[in-house]
């Protein structure tokens, strides 16, 4: 497969009467000269390296490399687990999962980018959920991830998975998005709602924009993460509900991509504009250079 | 690209492409250095790189990866320090390379045996980088195949005398991608060579023999 487009995936998978995963799997084996089972257990590795980041993400005394973030997982978690959350205990569970791991990442802690490191949180969260709540075997979300993953190659070759060239979108958008289609896998959707649930969640983040405190993959980062967990789970539920998708995915891919162009430089990771540019978020940053050289 | 280079790779934080993409470009100078240390590394830093590569420890990610480290080894963290302590003479310089992606490096470096050479490449997001130029010359690989870098003077026959022998005594080798540049007719030139299966050790030594090739690298899968 040529991963130029979700179509393709859609229609490869809807020929062989297949999920997208499956269909994922066997392109992705004969192209990289591997067994499917080789890769699935690679893949399976990458996933229990999720579920360590949560757990490591997720420690009360956890600071930033900056000092200017750390703890929110766990703030998240004891909410959640209080069961009062607006979400619910379910939703609020997975936006701590995603806040642990994004924390990690601050951290200099191992991970795995899912599209990138920035987005590192989104995936983790609404998959370790799915298993560690709903009772979702770990080999449909092993699985699942090869659909997030041929996502991604599509959303990289159309638009862009960098900050620096498409913005936030390009970063939390895509892996809400990939998240999104590997939700409506697990929970027995079609192929073609796969693709509509991705282009549902292009289409919320499209214009987000890069805009770090202090050029750091902190702030808005880390909670940028809890709140894509919130959209994929919302936009798989649009799908799952029978609301499609009115523009097709790999339209709302090329606007990303016209999108993200048309961006100014100070909008896209180099920490000139948006809430990097505000007085607090200067201050922040004067702060914790402060901090890194002591 | 595949679903490895999306859901993946495994790697330090905290940015993909201003940390562990600043490896993969330092490693590329790694392997440059054919196992000799590397002395001397001089890094300019180019857009996004320069403006907030500081926070995202994108000096360190560059410096492990020129000392041979991994985007996902935990050394990366205090890569500047253990370069220090080797001895390493390195120096961080920012400046708006025209054209250039936005987060680009140009790395020139000395090996202890007295080898030089400089890497122009750039982090593209997601961990996958593009080096685009070496030594001066216009190359295009990303690290994701395994790569063989023939330096050469540009003669008529070289090329052929390479592919042949690659053909001949390495039948099951297959070659997915070739480019060639030069810096003039009959001057100092470059083949990028990219396998799909993995070139075995004894392949560089053999391509090093060739009349009129100057050296040959072999850039495994990053």
């Amino acid at each position: 497969m040529k991963y130029e487009s979700i179509q393709e995936l859609v229609d490869a998978a809807v020929d062989s009467n297949e999920k997208i995963s499956a269909v994922v799997l066997r392109d992705q084996a004969a192209a990289m000269d591997k067994t499917e089972l080789e890769l699935w257990e690679k893949m399976e590795t990458d996933f229990e390296i999720m579920k360590q980041s949560v757990i490591n993400g997720g420690k009360k005394d956890l600071r930033s490399m900056s000092g200017l973030t750390g703890g929110e997982g766990f703030l998240m978690k004891e909410y959640a687990d209080k069961g009062k959350s607006l979400c619910g205990p379910f939703l609020a569970g997975a936006m701590s999962r995603a806040l642990s791991v994004s924390g990690c990442n601050a951290a200099m802690g191992r991970i795995v980018a899912a599209p990138t490191a920035g987005s590192c949180g989104i995936i983790p969260g609404c998959l370790i959920s799915m298993c560690e709540d709903r009772g979702v075997p770990e080999k449909d979300a092993v699985m699942s991830l090869f659909t997030a993953g041929a996502f991604g190659i599509v959303i990289a070759a159309r638009a862009s998975i960098a900050g620096a060239e498409g913005g936030c979108q390009a970063e939390c958008g895509s892996a809400a998005a990939m998240a999104a289609a590997a939700l409506v896998e697990l929970m027995g959707g079609t192929p073609r709602q796969c693709a509509d649930a991705c282009a549902l969640a292009i289409a919320a983040q499209l214009g987000l924009v890069c805009d770090p405190v202090g050029g750091l993959v902190e702030i808005p980062c880390i909670k940028r993460n809890a709140t894509g967990v919130m959209l994929a789970f919302s936009c798989a539920d649009m799908v799952l509900a029978g609301i499609g998708s009115k523009i097709p995915a790999d339209e709302c891919l090329d606007a990303m991509r016209e999108v993200g162009d048309a961006m100014p430089a100070s909008l896209r990771e180099t920490a000139k504009g948006g809430l990097a540019a505000t007085p607090t978020a200067l201050k922040l940053s004067r702060d914790s250079e402060c901090m890194r050289k002591n | 690209m595949n679903v490895f280079d999306i859901i993946g790779p495994v790697m330090i934080g905290p940015s993909s492409s201003h940390t562990a993409g600043a490896v993969r470009i330092g490693r590329v100078v790694n392997k440059l250095c054919d196992g000799h240390d590397p002395v001397k590394a001089w890094i300019t830093l180019s857009g996004s790189f320069a403006k907030t590569g500081k926070g995202h420890g994108t000096d360190k990610a560059l410096l492990a990866g020129i000392m041979g480290f991994h985007s996902y080894s935990p050394e990366v963290k205090d890569a500047i320090n253990i370069a220090k302590n080797r001895g390493i003479d390195f120096s961080f310089t920012n400046e708006d390379i025209k054209g250039a992606h936005p987060n680009t490096a140009r790395i020139g470096f000395e090996t202890a045996d007295g080898r030089s050479g400089e890497v122009l490449a750039s982090s593209i997001g997601g961990g996958n980088i593009i080096i685009s130029r070496v030594n001066g010359m216009k190359v295009d690989f990303n690290g994701n195949s395994n790569t063989i870098l023939v330096m050469h003077t540009d003669k008529p026959g070289v090329i052929a005398n390479v592919t042949n022998m690659m053909h001949w005594e390495y039948e099951d080798l297959n070659i997915s991608s070739f480019s060639l540049s030069r810096q003039e007719k009959g001057g100092e030139a470059i083949m990028t060579i990219e396998t799909d299966n993995v070139p075995p050790e004894t392949l560089i030594e053999d391509i090093r023999k060739i009349n009129h090739v100057t050296n040959a690298i072999l850039i495994r899968r990053l």
